[in-house]
């Protein structure tokens, strides 16, 4: 609840006109409600997010890692003796002698996969959704079956992926009796990224499917009726009734269908196992490797990668709505 | 006249007959990967995956006995299920508050919280997940309960906070007057008219942060060191990479866990639908 207070200080001051405290009280016993409200929230993220945040951003401006970090090893601790070096990590990841094997390569990779994937959800969910929201026999039946993959935690159903594809799972084995090339998906990098989105398609299909299956079902009939009357044809329909008709729904899911697959961890991460496959790597799972999955654990790095993923993400999310709200207008 | 609507029933029938086939394919394609991994668990050597068709002859229970008798299977299921709980009621209650607050309460601030709970979505937890392990451990919340359904509390709460928010939007304002006038505070408002009418939302908040919590690798393997204190996901990669990948085994378990999920999810699904629309056309 205090928290709530500190929250409207700034901001009722900075409007006052009665005179400040009179504002805030005034302000505060109108608000009460909503700031209990939301409160607890506030406080976690505050206390697990944004402080996190501020730290994490310290520690890009330093040269920490788990050698020179505050640790305790049995009864001893040990003060931090890491430094102060600025720019540094930022300037070495963008444009130092390594920038481009470390990050720009896996910065195209990161786009190339975001796009593909949500492209892929977007396109199959949509038409699963189309096909479910006939009438038809059984569909309630489909829709079980589609929406099970979303059910079953993802972390099982990469394992059940990377037995199929591996080097004689059953993949290639029907590939093989059907006398096609039977390709190394998990050794072979450009196949390990073809696997990759495979797999992330077939997790995040489910999720699309549903929510548009629910924007389809907000359209009114009424809509089709007279595009039918007015003789429009099932590709016109489509065109100006249903795809209009979804557009909240979409703005919505594809927004957080690139943000969620900019920041997929865990498919590549046990796809391949900690460590495997360079090549497939994005960015957040480059990061992780370079904050844990190596020793010494390089935490300035890490971060300093967290930093700039998220900047791009903020940046493309502005953009991305300031564009939403431009075409809304016309 | 009469042609055309033969044509158009023949056309009608035959789109019928295609969807079906298109349908088919794809909960073919959806529950093959599932409908394999039973299969799998069934083959009582490790190296079975490669050979499935010796399967048949040797079908047996054996991993699923090894699992539930020589692993900790059911302490982690005692942990993820604890955890998934917890996260679940703790969660839900935190977004219905605040979705109810910024569907109906214009304060100042509140539009900064919206896009402060949209950023939240952003954050790679690679950013966040060693100054987090430190926090948590000033806090002493390393390798404890607390501190996991913390973490997943505020990863789950801001998407679902959103979309409780456009299911409260749904909900004719005209309720809480209603409320209001017949002298109920804002909070007996919230708590005996909203939350009943929201159910569908909730049943999908609810199953959200639970799928989050059940499924969640990164932070469960990096903040649970004790293999008594393990959920499933990080228990389960125990058997992949400790040993030598006992595949086998990992099927078992694999199966295991999912059918609770699957129950749940058999549960919720009816609401699925109605509480995602909701959610994603208002959000």
């Amino acid at each position: 609840m205090t928290v709530a207070v500190d929250g409207a200080a700034p901001k009722s001051a900075a409007t006052a006109r009665p005179g400040p405290l009179e504002r805030l009280r005034r302000s505060w016993q109108k608000h009460w409600y909503a700031y209990a409200m939301v409160a607890p929230i506030v406080v976690v993220l505050g206390v697990l997010v944004l402080y996190p945040l501020a730290q994490g951003i310290y520690y890009t401006l330093t040269d920490a890692n788990s050698l020179n970090s505050a640790r305790t090893i049995g009864a001893n601790h040990i003060a931090a003796t890491y430094e102060f070096v600025g720019m540094h990590n930022y300037a070495d990841i963008l444009w130092g002698p390594t920038a481009w094997d470390r990050f720009w390569s896996h910065f195209i990779w990161t786009v190339v996969w975001t796009v593909a994937c949500v492209t892929l959800h977007y396109v199959i969910g949509l038409g699963l959704a189309l096909l479910l929201n006939q009438k038809l026999r059984g569909r309630t039946f489909y829709r079980m079956m589609l929406i099970l993959p979303w059910a079953v935690p993802s972390f099982v159903t990469v394992f059940s992926w990377r037995l199929m594809l591996s080097d004689s799972g059953i993949v290639n084995t029907v590939l093989g009796t059907l006398h096609l090339p039977q390709p190394e998906w998990l050794e072979q990098p450009h196949f390990q990224q073809l696997a990759a989105i495979l797999v992330n398609t077939w997790v995040g299909v489910p999720f699309m499917m549903v929510s548009l299956l629910g924007g389809l079902q907000s359209i009114s009939a009424d809509l089709y009726e007279a595009a039918e009357m007015d003789g429009a044809s099932a590709w016109q329909r489509f065109r100006h009734v249903t795809l209009p008709g979804l557009r909240p729904v979409s703005a919505t899911v594809v927004l957080l269908g690139i943000i969620w697959t900019f920041n997929q961890f865990v498919i590549i991460f046990l796809l391949f196992g900690n460590g495997g496959a360079p090549d497939a790597q994005i960015l957040v799972t480059w990061a992780y490797r370079l904050g844990f999955g190596q020793q010494p654990r390089d935490f300035a790095q890490s971060a300093t990668y967290g930093v700039l993923l998220l900047s791009i993400l903020i940046v493309f999310t502005s953009f991305y709505r300031r564009w939403l709200a431009r075409n809304e207008q016309v | 006249m009469a042609t055309k609507v033969v044509s158009r029933d023949h056309g009608r029938r035959r789109t019928t007959v295609l969807s079906h086939l298109a349908l088919s394919v794809a909960s073919l394609v959806a529950l093959f990967p599932i409908v394999w991994l039973v299969f799998l668990s069934l083959g009582p050597d490790k190296d079975d995956y490669l050979h499935p068709d010796r399967i048949w002859s040797k079908m047996s229970f054996s991993n699923y006995a090894f699992v539930t008798e020589h692993t900790k299977f059911f302490t982690w299921l005692g942990n993820t299920a604890l955890i998934a709980v917890a996260t679940c009621v703790i969660g839900v209650m935190f977004a219905a508050t605040t979705g109810y607050a910024v569907s109906r309460m214009r304060f100042p601030g509140y539009k900064k919280l919206m896009w402060v709970l949209l950023v939240t979505q952003m954050f790679p937890i690679a950013v966040l997940i060693v100054p987090m392990y430190q926090i948590l451990g000033d806090l002493g919340l390393i390798d404890t309960y607390g501190g996991l359904i913390l973490v997943y509390c505020s990863t789950a709460v801001p998407y679902c906070a959103w979309m409780l928010k456009g299911y409260f939007d749904t909900i004719p304002i005209e309720i809480d007057e209603a409320g209001r006038i017949d002298g109920l505070t804002p909070f007996g408002t919230f708590f005996r008219l909203i939350l009943p009418l929201a159910r569908p939302g909730l049943a999908v908040a609810a199953f959200y942060t639970c799928l989050t919590a059940w499924g969640e690798v990164a932070f469960a393997s990096t903040f649970m060191l004790d293999d008594g204190k393990y959920t499933l996901a990080v228990g389960l990669s125990s058997f992949v990479s400790q040993h030598d990948a006992q595949w086998n085994y990992m099927a078992a378990t694999a199966v295991l866990i999912a059918i609770p999920v699957s129950a749940v999810f058999y549960l919720v699904q009816k609401h699925l639908v109605t509480g995602m629309t909701a959610g994603a056309t208002k959000g």
